[in-house]
């Protein structure tokens, strides 16, 4: 039943016959359970009591490795920070995995491991899965679908709905080391970083800040869209505008010095273990008190206006501004999803 | 940048500025950090920016544009290009990317040595290098051409689109109707060639030119300088952007130049015919010159779409914010053209600071 490491995956590994078995008795029984190794079709879950949260996530990166992390640990940050979001604690992971003909059983073995350490590093249990296998240029080596299910243990409302005027705007790290990450890693652009992906789970501060007894009204995680996508979002959700202070969000050298030499926007730049907060003003101080336990780059970086009925027609538009370094606000605009490098 | 230093800048600006004056900032990258900064709005009301031509993508020919999505039709065909280049529209408002969409083998390349790899890695398929910009990506194209013929490779062309400033600078500033008092010209472009043509500018027109740079305290300079010299009924060439311009320019640049392309009249878009406002490959180079689709017409194209004022835009004769399709039929997404997609375009730059 085991599986050469110089191997490759075929079309059969999907096919539900002998090869099948042999990777999900192989690799997968060994690396997530159960212990008896006898497979049922769903995971039946203890009795929970309260509210629960369910969600779902799908990953497509390349290259699969990249530095400091793969698609593996990226696939369970994603969707346990998705539960994080709403202040919930993960009690079960389902792992869906659609591979390429071709594939490099060293690879997936690679990311298997990747996908234990970090669900084990977050407190859980992939409980569930499936296997499919595409044909070579079919799929582009690995593309993987988590869904994870988690318990909320406070009576806080977290959702952008529950975001008020007056309400302070922190970050929780320095942003776009993702982006960059990956970017350097594609090696098409001649570009080398010193950086690794942030990507980590942001399930501890978020239960630091509910066991410091904080009012939290918005998290949101920034992902592929960068700040600038969360943060618009979060916006329109609370149907208010807000406004942020360019000169302090917090941005590495390495990601400021990139962005100004390709013409990027760091603000929509990826991240995967980062965060914002929204709560009210008075408890800004002891949020970043806290933050700053895990990164010491969190900060405060805008405000939540007024609501956007009494908007005018370009706020309702852009509802994020920016004050630059000059105490001009201009609009934040969204990048179209693929950055363009600029040319002169 | 210290908002301190560009603070006492525009005080400064303010105080030395008694008069209407009209300047133009030659390039689009100042173009974008100007409203970025909201630079615009901080000035004196009597001071009004014209932004000029100097955006690359945005002056690219549109029969240029239809020659390369002619070309990357042909099968087999790989046509590389800088990713803002595949969202202009060309005459018939058909662009390089939905050519690809089409099938076409379309790629983006950062840099114009990516396209050798490319060509070594195809050697039976045509690979066309559609190559535009201004004297600061040009010597990179040169470089391109050198070490194809150094290595001999065949099956690479270039699609030679590559334009020149002081020439556009030249007959925009002979027009009888050219409002432009001041120029804030182009630290990049300077930083390669120097600051010998524009010294004959100066000359000839008797308007000061200020070498200026990018950032917000650097631009504040460059128009500082040149605030200063109109008031005193001056005109000089002044380097405002001196860390990075010597007078002399990067020699090694010129001479990859002078070694591959030669001067020649050449299309902008909106603008016309610029004389000697481009370069073309000088023998032995001009072996790789693109082999052209002969079905289409080179001449017959229009300048600009009917409906897009951006003749007028890249004159500096209006404002973006005028022209009636901006931010309605015309945005990022769905540009009517050049100057709302490329990244240096004045309207894109207007759509994404003042919406």
């Amino acid at each position: 039943m085991t599986l050469p490491d110089d191997a490759t995956i075929e079309l059969g590994h999907g096919g539900g016959g002998r090869l099948s078995q042999q990777l999900i008795n192989g690799l997968l029984v060994p690396a997530f359970g159960p212990a008896d190794g006898v497979l049922h079709d769903a995971a039946v879950l203890p009795e929970q009591a309260g509210r629960l949260a369910f969600t779902t996530d799908s990953f497509v990166v390349r290259p699969l490795l990249f530095p400091g992390g793969d698609i593996g640990s990226l696939a369970v940050c994603g969707s346990v920070n998705d539960l994080a979001m709403a202040g919930a604690t993960p009690l079960a992971l389902s792992l869906a995995l659609i591979l390429e003909e071709g594939l490099p059983i060293a690879t997936l073995r690679q990311v298997i491991a990747s996908i234990r350490r970090s669900a084990a590093a977050c407190g859980v249990a992939v409980v569930t899965g499936d296997t499919k296998v595409v044909e070579r240029g079919k799929g582009d080596g690995i593309f993987i679908n988590t869904s994870a299910v988690g318990r909320l243990e406070h009576s806080l409302t977290i959702h952008p709905r529950a975001v008020r005027p007056g309400d302070a705007v922190l970050v929780s790290g320095d942003l776009g080391r993702h982006g960059l990450a990956i970017l350097a890693a594609r090696n098409e652009l001649g570009l080398r970083s010193p950086l690794e992906s942030d990507v980590a789970p942001l399930l501890e501060p978020v239960q630091a800040l509910l066991a410091a007894g904080l009012e939290l009204h918005g998290l949101r995680d920034l992902t592929r869209g960068g700040l600038a996508s969360a943060i618009d979002e979060l916006a329109r959700g609370a149907g208010c505008r807000i406004t942020l202070e360019e000169a302090v969000i917090p941005l590495h050298p390495a990601v400021d010095g990139a962005c100004q030499l390709l013409g990027l926007d760091p603000l929509a730049l990826a991240n995967e273990g980062r965060m914002v907060v929204l709560l009210p003003e008075a408890e800004a101080d002891a949020a970043l008190a806290v933050l700053r336990r895990f990164r010491s780059e969190a900060c405060r970086i805008g405000t939540v206006g007024g609501p956007l009925e009494q908007a005018t027609e370009l706020e309702r538009r852009h509802p994020v501004r920016l004050r630059g370094n000059l105490g001009v606000l201009r609009p934040l605009e969204l990048g179209r999803g693929e950055q363009l490098p600029r040319i002169c | 940048m210290s908002s301190d230093g560009a603070q006492a800048l525009l005080t400064a600006i303010h105080a030395s500025c008694h008069h209407p004056w009209t300047l133009m900032e030659v390039c689009g990258g100042q173009t974008h950090a100007l409203l970025r900064h909201g630079i615009d709005r901080l000035l004196p009301a009597q001071l009004e920016l014209i932004h000029g031509p100097g955006c690359p993508v945005c002056v690219t020919a549109s029969e240029q544009l239809d020659q390369a999505i002619a070309l990357a039709e042909h099968p087999g065909l790989i046509l590389c290009s800088y990713g803002d280049m595949l969202r202009v529209p060309a005459s018939d408002g058909r662009t390089l990317l939905g050519a690809r969409a089409r099938g076409a083998d379309v790629r983006v390349v950062y840099a114009p040595l990516d396209v050798l790899a490319i060509a070594r890695a195809n050697p039976e398929r045509r690979v066309v290098f559609l190559a535009v910009g201004f004297e600061t990506t040009a010597p990179a194209t040169a470089l391109l051409a050198l070490q194809a013929q150094a290595a001999a490779i065949r099956n690479l062309e270039l699609l030679v689109c590559h334009v020149r400033v002081p020439p556009v600078l030249d007959q925009m500033l002979s027009e009888p109707a050219c409002r432009v008092q001041a120029v804030l010209a182009a630290g990049h472009v300077c930083t390669v060639m120097g600051e010998e043509a524009y010294v004959e500018l100066v000359a000839r027109h008797r308007r000061p030119i200020v070498i200026t740079g990018f950032s917000a305290e650097e631009l504040l300079r460059g128009i500082l300088a040149a605030v200063r010299q109109l008031e005193a009924g001056e005109h000089r060439l002044e380097n405002a952007y001196p860390p990075a311009v010597r007078a002399g320019g990067n020699s090694a640049g010129q001479a990859l130049l002078e070694q591959v392309f030669e001067p020649v009249d050449a299309p902008w878009r909106g603008l016309g015919v610029i004389s000697a406002g481009g370069y073309r490959l000088k023998a032995p180079f001009d072996q790789f010159a693109a082999r052209p689709d002969h079905a289409v017409g080179w001449a017959a194209a229009p300048e600009s779409t009917a409906d897009c004022p951006a003749a007028a835009v890249l004159q500096g004769l209006i404002k973006p914010h005028q022209c009636p399709h901006f931010a309605r039929r015309c945005t990022p997404d769905q540009p009517l053209g050049a100057p709302m997609v490329s990244s240096e375009g004045a309207c894109a730059a207007y759509h994404r600071y003042q919406g």
